[in-house]
């Protein structure tokens, strides 16, 4: 799998591309600037790029902005932007073309080795990572709805999860309950909320995301 | 005033006269009823007609005061600067009148007024009582004096004195004549001194403006030094203590990995676990002193963010053709931060709105909720610290929040923007 890594600072960096290059990954380019990375994502079309918000030369959202406008060139451009801090704005504007392969991460995620890489694949296939914060955050701003008060303590947590971009598999491995189980959550966390059935992973958690107000 | 001979001294002479006499009418026609009106409307006061009377008394008397500080400039050249404080943005009909009564200038009219009227009457008839006394003795006095019982200046009657009954009014009155015209103007002149001494800003409010910087400057001063104690105790017990922690379980997990992995093991998922508690704290601190949000995408994005974080709906409206210094960008995002915090807590409001817009060499920021009202911004210490903060800028405050609700706070800060935003608003909030 073919990745562009955009991030500013040496240690981080080198750090990321000793880290996928450790599960098979094959970093095609390292950047450290906004107009380097627009540049090398529409000329190598990586499989999958990791951003962070923050690069110079204007050291304010330039990676953000170029992630955007490369998938504005290219549709649907799978890209994980990492951050040293969450906002649901910059979620919104990445989740706003609703096709899907965008991850939005804390940095310090990177530590939980698998999971990142699980997520870093997950986006790659056209799914979605969102930060467990971004998520928390959804939810309480929701909690005062009464579609969301309807929920069991447990129906809530697997919508958490599920927000997060996760699949039943990885909710119910998580959780150490059963996949079935799982998906009777989910049935009926659907039916609660109003929304349409899905079983596909990804137009599910976009259902929610759009729910929630992302 | 003599570019153009003895016509332009002729010119400028009945000029000087008819200002005078513009002035004398105004001081008795504009002045006199002025002071009564406003006297009254202030009097009348505690009855409630006087609530919306009395400003458009000062209103009117403030323009009279201005006409005559344009004129004191134009004619006799006497600066006269505009002392009024400027008006209180926002808030009901009582604080503004409140802010009317407030401003010492505002007396300073009244007493103005009052005492113009016999002062501007007499120094705005001299000047033409001078040239027609002057004329009078040259062309009438010497021939009326020969026919009937008739004196001018210190010759009663005239014909008492003879020839010099004829010819001492033609040879003074000329003279009169002559002297009038450089009199007149300083005569004019000295009307302006005197408007001066009472329309331009009193020494006091130098004085007292001298000691509202000094105060807030040392509450400035006080509060950045209570802060930085603050982000000392922060990083002195938190992140720093939890990376000593860090290390020690590291160096631990270092010591273990031979003889028993799996404790090793353990150590070393305690660490990161350790670690993601620094980072989470050092975010929380960061977001305290400068949010990264606000310094990526300036106010406009910054409060957006903020909207997007309460449990409520928050309905954004903001119009910035450019960014505030970023010191007050900074002090105007804490201060909608703080409001719609106090909106969270304490008013079970449903929903909010930010309204944030730049006119006038002002930043205005509006921060409304439909809750209970009853804020107060005397109890709250957090409203209480945006207030010092805001004043450090020369910024105000503004809480209108009555018992039922809406609360409505408006807040100003004397700002230039600078450059358009680079990029354009994204649209999403």
């Amino acid at each position: 799998m073919r990745v562009v890594i955009a991030e500013d600072l040496a240690l981080l960096r080198d750090g990321l591309i000793r880290l996928l290059e450790a599960f098979g990954f094959e970093v095609v380019e390292a950047v450290d600037n906004g107009p380097s990375l627009l540049r090398a994502l529409t000329t190598h079309r990586p499989d999958v790029a990791v951003v962070d918000v923050r690069l110079p030369p204007t050291f304010t959202d330039e990676g953000l902005k170029a992630a955007l406008e490369a998938r504005k060139e290219i549709p649907g451009l799978p890209v994980l932007v990492l951050s040293q801090h969450v906002e649901q704005l910059y979620a919104r504007e990445l989740l706003s073309d609703s096709s899907g392969g965008i991850g939005y991460l804390l940095k310090d995620r990177v530590s939980e080795v698998g999971q990142f890489v699980d997520a870093v694949r997950r986006v790659a296939a056209g799914g979605t990572a969102l930060d467990p914060d971004v998520v928390a955050q959804l939810l309480t701003r929701h909690a005062r709805e009464e579609p969301l008060q309807a929920l069991t303590p447990r129906e809530r947590e697997v919508l958490g999860l599920m927000a997060e971009g996760r699949s039943n598999a990885a909710i119910a491995s998580a959780l150490f309950v059963t996949e079935k189980a799982i998906s009777k959550h989910t049935n009926s966390i659907f039916g609660k909320l109003g929304l349409p059935p899905s079983e596909d992973d990804n137009r599910r958690v976009l259902a929610v995301l759009a729910y929630l107000g992302t | 005033m003599v570019d153009g001979g003895w016509g332009g001294v002729v010119r400028a002479g009945l000029l000087t006269c008819v200002r005078g006499l513009v002035q004398a009418v105004l001081s008795q026609a504009a002045c006199i009823p002025l002071f009564v009106v406003t006297v009254l409307s202030i009097a009348f006061i505690p009855i409630g007609v006087g609530v919306v009377l009395a400003p458009v008394a000062i209103g009117a008397m403030r323009g009279l005061a201005n006409a005559q500080r344009v004129w004191a400039a134009e004619w006799s050249g006497v600066p006269i600067p505009v002392p009024y404080r400027p008006a209180q943005a926002g808030g009901g009909p009582f604080r503004r009148l409140w802010g009317l009564l407030r401003d010492p200038a505002t007396w300073r009219d009244l007493l103005w007024t009052l005492l113009n009227a016999p002062v501007g009457l007499l120094l705005g008839l001299l000047p033409a009582c001078l040239l027609a006394y002057g004329l009078e003795g040259i062309l009438v006095a010497p021939w009326l004096g020969q026919i009937t019982f008739y004196g001018w200046g210190p010759f009663w009657p005239l014909d008492a004195w003879g020839p010099i009954g004829i010819v001492a009014p033609m040879v003074l009155g000329a003279v009169l004549l002559v002297v009038s015209f450089p009199v007149g103007s300083r005569i004019l002149k000295g009307h302006a001194l005197f408007c001066q001494s009472l329309l331009s800003p009193a020494r006091t409010a130098l004085a007292e403006r001298v000691r509202e910087l000094a105060e807030t400057r040392s509450e400035t001063v006080d509060a950045s030094a209570a802060e930085l104690r603050r982000i000392e105790r922060d990083l002195h017990d938190g992140a720093q203590a939890r990376l000593v922690a860090l290390s020690m379980s590291i160096g631990l997990a270092e010591e273990l990995m031979k003889h028993d992995p799996e404790a090793a093991g353990k150590l070393l998922a305690e660490a990161r676990a350790d670690s993601g508690q620094a980072l989470t704290e050092l975010r929380g601190l960061v977001r305290g002193i400068h949010p990264p949000v606000l310094a990526e995408r300036g106010l406009d994005g910054a409060v957006r963010a903020l909207a997007l974080s309460v449990p409520f709906p928050v309905d954004v409206r903001i119009d910035l053709p450019g960014r505030p210094d970023a010191p007050v960008e900074s002090a105007a995002y804490f201060a909608v931060a703080e409001m719609l915090a106090n909106t969270a807590k304490h008013s079970g409001a449903g929903r909010a709105w930010i309204q944030i817009e730049h006119g006038g060499g002002r930043l205005v920021l509006i921060v409304g909720d439909d809750g209970t009202g009853g804020a107060d911004p005397a109890a709250g210490s957090g409203m209480r610290g945006i207030e010092r903060r805001l004043a450090a800028f020369d910024g105000t405050m503004a809480v209108t929040s009555p018992p039922g609700g809406p609360t409505v706070v408006t807040m100003e800060l004397p700002c230039a923007l600078s450059s358009p935003r680079i990029w354009p608003s994204s649209g999403t909030g």
